[in-house]
Formats: structure tokens, sequence, C-alpha cells
């Protein structure tokens, strides 16, 4: 049964890449959609029947790698962890396969399109049922290519296959954190095996490891490393900069690659290796910092741009940034329910801000949006209910999940747990603010479109609502519906093995115990910030323009993206591109080449310029024969009259 | 112990092929046609035979398997000695493999002497297969240096506008190595009485002392690195890349710079095992630079054939880290990088040819957005690519992955350094994808360029096949090496070992001559 949930979409792809043209466009969305659902209803079982007949497994497919100690194998691991990344995998994946259906209905490429969908699913899908490290970085990798095929699928764009190769590119610097920190660990645990890693975690929990001379708390480092590579795929603070512009794709791969499931990977990736994070507090730490600041300063440039994609995008961003501090208090259970809400509203928004584009005829700036709320109430409404979740509004699904966040991150009571706490409220109000900024700003108002978008304006097709029905069910019910399991009293027995936490860590626990104001603040700064907004973009529109000007700086700081692009810009492309030059020009050309060969050269110039006249490369193998020949003739003449013997070359060399 | 000399024929059977092919007479056209028909035919033959070969070998066994020995020149001790271990192996398979593509690849693009260059191939194939499964010490040299005439007459006949300067540099470079190691050869014959590779691999050269393996290794290393090429020797490379034809290039980069990295693994590491153990650290450091310069150069590059030139520099910077590494993931690594890299550039370098058949270009600039009117094109070039970047689930990977993890068990600071190839790698390729294949279609002539042809189609599909087998199931390949290398590794170390335990033994002359 697994294989197949897995296999499916790598033979919808196969089959829809290769036969595109067999099958034409419709026959490439019926098998991937097909293969997809099929996959999502598998997967359902195979959740259902891991989770609660607790009945975790793992299926050896083959040998992978074999060289010494270093084993590999391709193996499908399927845990309760495996289990709910699973069904949020495939689920969302069918979403946005039969979405997609009706999204590119206009697109010259639509069986290409669907076959790099199932590629990316199944991708995703071999990173979270991994049981080695190794092929988690296949997935891992794999993801990343299916981001890079799908964010330059338009690929005469030039922006497009510029966003493309930025996204695969910073992945690759978090993918170089990753490979070290695999590497570290099979030198530490002599193994890449999850059970074989995890057993000795604890009696390794004291280990140095030498680096760069430096005594090194051995899983302090492996956890560092990885999370490099986490901060990569989940675009935390510092290896962000690829997601804004990933929005170049199609709005059905936002949806799917950058706000449900890939950008989830580095979350995926710390709560599998939480037997190691209990053990290296520092790492924890690190990741609660990173987060927070994640939250916040994502929130921020969020709050500022008029891309609706984009808004969402850092939205999505500063999500990610509450599962990483969720894991940084070993609340990894919370970061793993908030993923899985979080791939069902946010999913839900970016296919909602789909269909807005949709309607508007490919407009994204909201700026040009407004008034439309009356023509397409569905997706208005699929909107709404979006941002409620996303906001944290009671019994919507973010409610349950951000807010066990923030109670672990005050119920961890430590330093970082508390600035992250704060910053997490500050990050709630400015999550809110930007939500209904972007509600009233595409919806409410005066039409800002030109007359003949605005006559176009026109409700989604069936096929592209329906799935947005499935998403809307998760973002409303999800949270109210698993939130026992995930987090409360069945939450030990839910998770199994596969999710380990120290008895002192245990904030989770401490969460259903903080002061009631813990508990209400979420909701009431989300409301504070819904209200805001309303007064700043309905009742008194002046409003965001005055605060615009007053705080001139720190908008342009926020508006600007904190500057991370401009920098990287300067202090990594330019002097790559400048080195390069440097060293091809100076160094082989001048140095290398001026004192070697052409050094020599210009000397038997005529000599070569009367060859290039014969038109003739033969004499230079005459000259090599001959050199070579006379060189070995001297040699032998030398030895056989013994001038070099064992003595002599005794003597010659010291 | 002669049944039968498989090996041999193996060599030889291109050359009988030449000697069938020089006697074709009549008008041009017909003796192009029976030419290239000939030496398909006999190409495609000894690659058969190389794989008859395969079938037939002992994964199980580390030692020398169908060995074949004839007394040449008794009384100078030289001897022919032929034999294939689990290291040889796959470079013989890989030149068998690729000498067919390089005529099919030929088959057009070729205007003039159509016979020489068909026979400069064959004979070409003959040497570059004796080099891999020659065990004799002179022997190997006249197969690995008599490399260089045909391929200097390939880039200097066949070759493009600054066609001769190339090859001098070429043939300059590798003169410079070559005839150090013959005096490297002819003092390591004095002082050990053999030339046979076995023994000298075994117990013969321990008698070597200290001072002399460092002379002999250097003066091997200067060969093999210049073949490598390794920085700073590499400027030999992208000319005589450009230069060259495409079919040219296939070879250059497909098995002629893995001459150098076998040549390590024959000579310096198993026959100097102190003197590598003293170099390792130089070896790193150029490696490094290798890594990280290249991949900056290929960076600016805007002739295909050049950035694909460098990036092989690169690329060949993980194979001599891995096998300086002498840790089992490092060497299986670095041997397995050298097969995947055959496979990898040679094709680029035909995706290469490809377009330049067509645009008579190698300005990157002169194309873009083939994607439209090349589909299929796009998508094996997309292949082989990925390979080159090294993803997972392409034989790219499976190489660079153990060489690093190879590499981190000697040293972390290299690994630190050489890992940023991860990183490094990726731009040059994805922009010149992107300029190439993506984009707007700027050039009117190259948007009406033909998609691949079933003649290309027969080269590249399997190829791109090939990528993805091996990245998936590397075990095709590493469980048939493994062997060999342990038994490479094991005997390294015992070897320092026992230098070091014993420093009063290493000028006591061993007389004793023991058989294989």
């Amino acid at each position: 049964m697994i294989i197949w949930a897995i296999f499916l979409p790598l033979i919808g792809f196969l089959l829809s890449f290769f036969g595109g043209k067999a099958f034409g466009d419709r026959g490439a969305q019926i098998i991937t959609c097909t293969g997809l659902i099929s996959a999502a209803i598998l997967s359902w079982f195979i959740g259902y029947d891991v989770i609660f007949n607790h009945n975790p497994s793992v299926v050896f497919l083959g040998q992978w790698i074999s060289v010494g100690d270093f084993m590999v194998d391709w193996s499908l691991r399927v845990d309760q962890l495996t289990a709910v990344m699973l069904i949020v995998i495939t689920t969302v994946s069918a979403c946005v396969h039969v979405y997609s259906v009706g999204y590119m209905s206009h697109d010259a490429n639509q069986a290409r399109f669907m076959s790099y969908l199932s590629l990316f699913t199944f991708a995703m899908l071999m990173l979270v049922t991994a049981d080695n490290l190794i092929q988690l970085f296949f997935g891992w990798e794999g993801v990343g290519l299916a981001s890079y095929l799908l964010i330059g699928f338009w690929n005469t764009k030039d922006s497009a296959n510029r966003a493309a190769m930025k996204a695969f590119i910073v992945n690759r610097v978090g993918d170089f954190g990753l490979a070290l920190g695999i590497f570290t660990v099979f030198m530490v645990f002599g193994s890449v095996q999850f059970d074989e890693i995890f057993a000795q975690a604890a009696d390794l929990a004291s280990t140095n490891f030498n680096f760069l001379g430096f005594q090194v708390h051995a899983l302090t480092l492996s956890c560092l490393l990885l999370f490099v590579g986490a901060m990569g795929k989940s675009a935390q603070l510092g290896l962000h900069t690829w997601l804004p512009d990933a929005m170049e794709g199609p709005t059905p791969v936002s949806a799917l690659i950058h706000a449900a499931t890939m950008v989830t990977a580095g979350v995926f990736l710390v709560a599998r290796f939480s037997p190691l994070y209990e053990y290296a507090p520092i790492a924890l730490e690190v990741v609660t910092y990173v987060g927070a600041a994640t939250a916040i300063v994502a929130a921020t440039i969020g709050m500022t741009q008029f891309d609706i994609k984009r808004v969402i995008a850092y939205s999505t961003m500063s999500q990610l940034g509450y599962m990483f501090f969720a894991l940084g208090v070993s609340a990894y259970s919370a970061a793993m329910f908030h993923l899985m809400t979080h791939a069902f509203f946010k999913a839900l928004l970016f296919l909602g801000a789909g269909s807005v584009i949709h309607a508007m005829s490919d407009e994204q700036d909201m700026r040009n949006m407004g008034g439309i709320w009356k023509k397409i109430p569905m997706t208005y409404a699929l909107m709404w209910i979006g941002s409620l979740a996303l906001a944290g509004m009671p019994f919507f699904a973010g409610y349950y999940s951000k807010d066990l966040i923030l109670e672990s991150a005050f119920a961890d009571h430590s330093q970082q747990g508390m600035i992250a706490f704060w910053l997490g409220i500050a990050a709630a109000l400015l999550t809110a603010f930007y939500s209904w900024r972007l509600i009233f700003m595409t919806f409410h108002g005066k039409p800002r479109a030109s007359n003949k978008v605005m006559s176009h304006v026109h409700e989604s097709p069936q096929i592209m609502l329906i799935p947005l029905y499935v998403l809307a069910a998760g973002a409303i019910f999800a949270g109210y519906a698993a939130y026992e399991y995930f987090a409360g009293h069945h939450r030990a027995e839910f998770w199994g093995e596969s999710i380990k936490v120290l008895h002192d860590n245990d904030t989770i626990e401490a969460a259903h115990h903080v002061p009631w104001w813990v508990k209400k603040l979420p909701i009431g700064i989300g409301l504070l910030g819904i209200f805001s907004a309303y007064l700043c973009y309905i009742l008194w529109p002046k409003i965001a323009e005055v605060s615009k000007s007053i705080f001139k700086p720190i908008h342009a700081l926020f508006f600007n993206k904190w500057y991370f692009d401009n920098i990287y810009d300067t202090v990594f492309l330019k002097s790559a591109w400048g080195l390069g030059l440097f060293f091809w020009k100076r160094g082989d050309g001048t140095v290398i080449n001026g004192m070697g060969p052409d050094g020599i050269a210009s000397l038997s110039n005529k000599f070569s310029m009367k060859l290039k006249s014969a038109q003739s490369g033969y004499v230079f193998h005459y000259v090599f024969i001959m050199v070579i020949s006379v060189v070995a003739l001297i040699a032998w003449v030398l030895y056989r009259s013994g001038l070099i013997d064992t003595a002599f070359l005794g003597g010659m060399l010291p | 112990m002669i049944e039968f000399p498989l090996l041999s024929l193996l060599t030889f059977l291109p050359l009988i092929a030449v000697l069938f092919i020089i006697t074709i007479q009549g008008d041009e056209k017909t003796v192009a046609k029976n030419a290239r028909n000939a030496a398909l035919f006999a190409s495609m033959f000894t690659f058969g035979l190389s794989l008859f070969l395969l079938a037939r070998f002992n994964p199980m066994s580390p030692d020398f398997q169908f060995v074949e020995q004839i007394e040449w020149f008794p009384s100078l001790g030289l001897t022919y000695k032929m034999g294939v271990d689990g290291i040889s192996l796959f470079f013989v398979v890989l030149s068998a493999a690729l000498t067919p593509v390089c005529i099919i690849a030929s088959w057009k693009s070729i205007s003039k002497r159509f016979k020489e260059y068909m026979i400069a191939f064959l004979v070409l194939e003959s040497l570059m297969i004796g080099t891999f499964l020659a065990l004799d010490l002179f022997l190997f040299y006249i197969f690995f240096e008599a490399v260089l005439i045909p391929m200097f007459i390939i880039i200097g006949v066949w070759g493009g506008k600054r066609r001769v300067y190339a090859s001098y540099k070429f043939f300059l470079f590798t003169l410079l190595g070559s005839v150090l190691m013959l005096v490297g050869m002819i003092a390591l014959y004095i002082k050990t009485g053999t030339t046979d590779i076995v023994s000298l691999i075994g117990p013969k050269s321990e008698s070597l002392p200290y001072n002399m393996q460092i002379w002999l290794w250097l003066a091997f290393f200067a060969s093999f690195a210049v073949k490598m090429p390794m920085w700073p020797v590499h400027t030999w490379l992208p000319d005589a890349h450009v230069e060259a034809p495409t079919a040219g290039s296939v070879i250059l980069a497909g098995v002629l710079l893995k001459m150098g990295g076998y040549g390590f693994l024959r000579f310096s590491l198993p026959m100097f095992p102190e003197a590598s153990e003293f170099f390792q650290p130089m070896v790193f450091g150029l490696s490094i630079i290798a890594i990280v310069y290249t991949s900056l150069v290929a960076l600016v590059q805007d002739d295909m054939k050049k950035l694909i030139a460098y990036s092989s520099v690169a690329h060949m910077g993980y194979v001599t880290l891995g096998l300086f590494s002498m840790t089992e993931q490092g060497v299986q690594g670095g041997i397995f990088q050298m097969i995947s890299h055959g496979v990898v550039s040679a094709a680029l370098f035909l995706c290469v040819g490809v377009v330049y058949d067509r645009l008579h270009t190698r300005e990157i600039s002169r194309y873009g957005g083939l994607v439209k009117n090349m589909p299929h094109y796009a998508v094996v070039f997309m292949v082989f690519m990925l390979a080159s970047v090294g993803l997972p689930g392409t034989s790219g990977f499976v190489g660079e992955f153990l060489v690093l993890i190879g590499t981190y068990q000697v040293s972390v600071l290299t690994t630190l350094f050489a890992a940023t190839g991860l990183i490094l790698g990726a731009p040059y390729m994805l922009w010149l994808y992107r300029k190439v294949v993506f984009g707007a279609q700027i050039n009117k002539d190259a948007a009406k360029l033909k998609d691949i042809n079933n003649k290309e189609r027969v080269l590249l599909i399997p190829m791109a096949a090939m990528v993805i087998v091996l990245g998936v199931c590397p075990n095709l390949i590493l469980n048939v090496t493994g062997p060999s290398v342990v038994k490479l590794i094991s005997t390294y170390q015992l070897k320092i070992e026992k230098a070091a335990d014993q420093p009063s033994l290493l000028d006591e002359e061993k007389t004793e001559v023991s058989p294989s």
C-alpha cells in the first residue's frame, strides 16, 4: 500500500511527462489527478493504520550506496510523524492538482505542469518516508529540483528563470550545511540510518568532536549543521530571500510547494531529529531565536508589500518562524500541529489569491484591485476563512495550533522562550493586520482596475472551487478535530516513538497550565490587528499614507525587505563574479599561461607561424616522438654505461 | 595460464580494424562511408567484448584477473603483461563505450580526411584500453604516452581556428610531465629490479627509501597532475577542448582525464605510500583550489565548451581529494566520480556539439529559448546539467558525496572548503542552461534550429539513462570496485605501519622476486 501511495505520483509524472503528446493535456490531467487522489486515499488509510493501530513500519526497497560502513538503503519508513506528513502532502497536493486543471486551462504546457506537480509530490514523499539521511537528502534536493522547474515554469520570462535559479542556489547554501551535518552525524554515530542514530543519542550526549581544532559538543554541532539545511529549505531569516521571488511561479505551485509542503521540510527535519536536538540545548536555543526573528521580520515586510502573492509568501515565512521557535522550545508536536493546520489554511489562501488573480486577468498588484467582493463571493468567503484561521481566531484551525505554540514558548520559562513569546505576540498583531489589509485592499473599496478588467471579473469554475472547499473544511475543522491527538492528552499515544521529548523539556504539558491571560492574549491581539486594518483601509484610508510618511525610514526598511537582497547582491554575487573574472584573466591568463606555455610559445612564435601556414599538425608528433626517444635513449645509455646506478641515485637523492 | 588472450584482443582489435581501413580505396565518398562503417563495427564489437569482460569478471576477487604474461625482452626483465582488476575494469568499459559514441557523433560533422580521422580514433581506443590494462611499467608508459599522439593529431588537424596553439599547449604540458615520469620509472626499475606492476604494488616497493619515494612520487605526480588536470597545470584543458572537434572533447573529457586518476591509484598511492601520506595536504590544497577557483572561473565564461572544461577541472578536484583521503568512501567516491564524469561530461560536450553542428558557434549568447524549438534536446541536456550539479538520483551525486564523506574523516577543514563546491557547482551550469535553453528566443537563427535527430537520440538517451541508473543503483559499480579498493587501502596502511615500525629496514635490498 505504502509503495503505491508513493510511487503513484512518480508513475503519473513519467506517464504525463514522456507521454504528454500521446495522452494530450486532458489525458495527462486525468492520469496525474487520479494518481494523486488515489495516493491521498491510500495515505489516509495508512495514517489510520499507523496511528490508531500503532503499526509503524519500514519497507525495504533495495540497496542504494554501500561502501564500507557507509550503508544506505532505499526504504520507506512510515511512523506517526511520517503518517501526518503523508496525509498533509497528498491531500493538499490532490487539491492543488485538481485546482490546476482549471487554473492552467489557458496554458500551452498543461501536461508538463501536471507532470512537474506529480514529480514534486513524489520527491516530497520520498523525503518524509526516508529512513536514512541520504534518502532524506535525495527527497530534499528532489523537491528543490521540482521547485526550480515550477518556479521557472514560464521559462520565457526572464524574471521567472532568475527566481528559479535563485531558489536553487540559496537552497544549495542550506544544503551545504545539511551535507556537513550528515557527514558529522556519520562520523559521530557511524551510521546514517535513523534508528541507529537515535538509539545512540543518549549515550553520545557528552561526546566532543574535533571541529577545526576546537572540541565541540558533537550533538550540538550536528544539530546546528542540520538546522542550516532546514533554514534554507524553510526560508528562515538569512536564507529566506528565495521564497518571495519564488512567487514568479504559477499560483498552484506557490500553494503546494511554497506554503503547504516543501517549505515545511525543515520543520519536519528538526522534528524527525528530536532525539538528537533534545540533547543539544544550545542548538535548540539557536533554533528558537532564528524562528522568532523570522516570524517578526517576515511579518513586518508582509505588512508593506503590494503584490498579493508576496504578502502571503511573507506570511508563510512568518508562520514557519512560529513553527521553528516551537521546535526550539521542544514543543515538536505543537510545531507539527501548526504545520498541519497551516498547510490547509495557507494553501487555501494561496489558491484563493489565485482565484482572485484568475478573475482579475492575471493582475497581482493589490493597488490595482478593490471592490470586487460582490463579483466573486465564494472566493471572498474562502479568503475570510483562510484569514480567520491564519489570524488564530477562535475555533478556526490556526487558533488551536498558534496559541499552543505561543503558550509553549511562554511555558518554557527560559530567556529565549520569553523573547519568542513576545515576538510571536507582536507578529500575531501584524499577521492579523496584513491579512485584513489584504482582504480590504483586494475586495473592498472602490475598484481601481481598468473597466476592461472589471468587466471580466468572474467567479472561478467549480473545478477550482471544489478543492478550495476541501481546504476550507481543513482550515475550519483541522484544529478542533486534531487538537487532542496532536497536543492534548492523547499526544504521547499518538506520536509514539516518532517524537522524543525529555521529561524536563515537556513544554506542551506546561503549556496547558499557563496563566489565563497568556491564553487569551493572542485572540485580543488578533482582534486588535483586524480592527487597525479596518481603521487604516476602510474607515480612514489616509491613515496608511500618513503613518508611512511619519515612519519613513522604518517603512523603507520594511518595504525593501530589510535590504537582504541588496546586501547579498553586493557581497556574494558581485564578488563571486569579480573573483571569477580575476582568476580567469589574471590567474589563468597572466600568471599560469604567461609564465608557462605562452612564454615559451612566444619564443618559438616564428616556428609556429610557419606551421600554421603549412596547415598541418603532424609535425608536432614527430617532434614529440623524437623528444621521447631521445630522452629514453639517453637514459638507457647512461644506465648501460653505469653512469646511473643504484648508488648514484641513492647519492643523488638525499 | 593463458587460456584466451581476451585482454589483448580487446586492446588490439581496434588496431586490426585500422589495418583494414587503411586498405580502403576509392573516391572520397565511398572511402568515408566504408571507413566509418568499419570503424563503427569494430568499435561496437570492442564494446561488446568489454561487456563480455565485465560479465566474466569475478567481482568478489580483489586480484588481477585474465592475466596474460609473455616474456618480451627477457634480458632486460621487460615483459608483456596485461590484467584487469576492479579499479581498471570500468575505465576499460568506459573507453570502449565512448569510442563508438565518438564515431557516431562524427558521422556528418567531419568533412575532411575522414579515413584518417577514423584511424586516429581507433588507434586512440586501442591505446586507452591498453593503458588501463597494462601491468608492466614500460608497457604502461608506451600506452600512456602514445595516447597523446592521436589526440594531438585530432586537435591539430580537425580542430578549430586556434588548433595549433591548443595542440601545442597540450603537447607542452603533457610532455613536461611524461619526461619526468619516464625518469622516475627508470629509477624505479633500477632500484627494484622489476617492471612488473603487480609486484611493485606489492612488497617490491617496500625497499624504496623514504627520500627516494618522495622524488619518485613527484616525478609521477608531474605526469598525472597534468593529465587530471590539477590546478595550476590545468590551463591546457580549456584550450584543447575549445579547439578539439566534438568527438575529441568527448574522449578527452571522458577518458583521457581519467588516466591521471588511474595513475594515482595504480602507481603513486600503492607504490609510494609514505610519500603519498606526506604530500596529502598539498594534494588536498590543490584540490580545494581546483574546486573553488575553477568553479568561479566557469561562472564568467561565454564559450560553452570552456565553461564545461572548467567545470571538469572542478570535478576532477573531487577525484584527487577522494583518492588521497585514502578512506574507503573517498577512494570509491573518487573512482565513481571519474566514471560518472566520464559519462556526464562526454554527454555535455555532445550536447554542445548538437547545437554547434547546427549554428557553428559556441558562444552562449548566440542561443536562447531552445526549449521551444528543441524540447527533446532540452530534456536530455537538463539530465546532464543536473548530474553535473550533483543532484541526488543522478550519478554525479554519488561520487561527490562519497568523496566528501571520505575526506571529512581525514580533514574537516578540507571538507569544509571542498563542500563549497556543492554551492559553487550549481550557478554556472544553471546559468548556462538558462541562457541557452530557457529565456526568450532572442536569436532568430537559434529559434529555427531543429530538434535532435535520431542519430543524436541514439547517443544521448542511453547516456541519460545511464546517468539515472548509476545514480539510483551505484552499487552496480561500487560492489565491483570494492574488493580492489579495500585491498589497495589495507596494503597502503600496512606499508605505512611497517615503515613506521622498521625504519632500519628501509635501505635493505630485497633480492627475492616474488611471483604475483
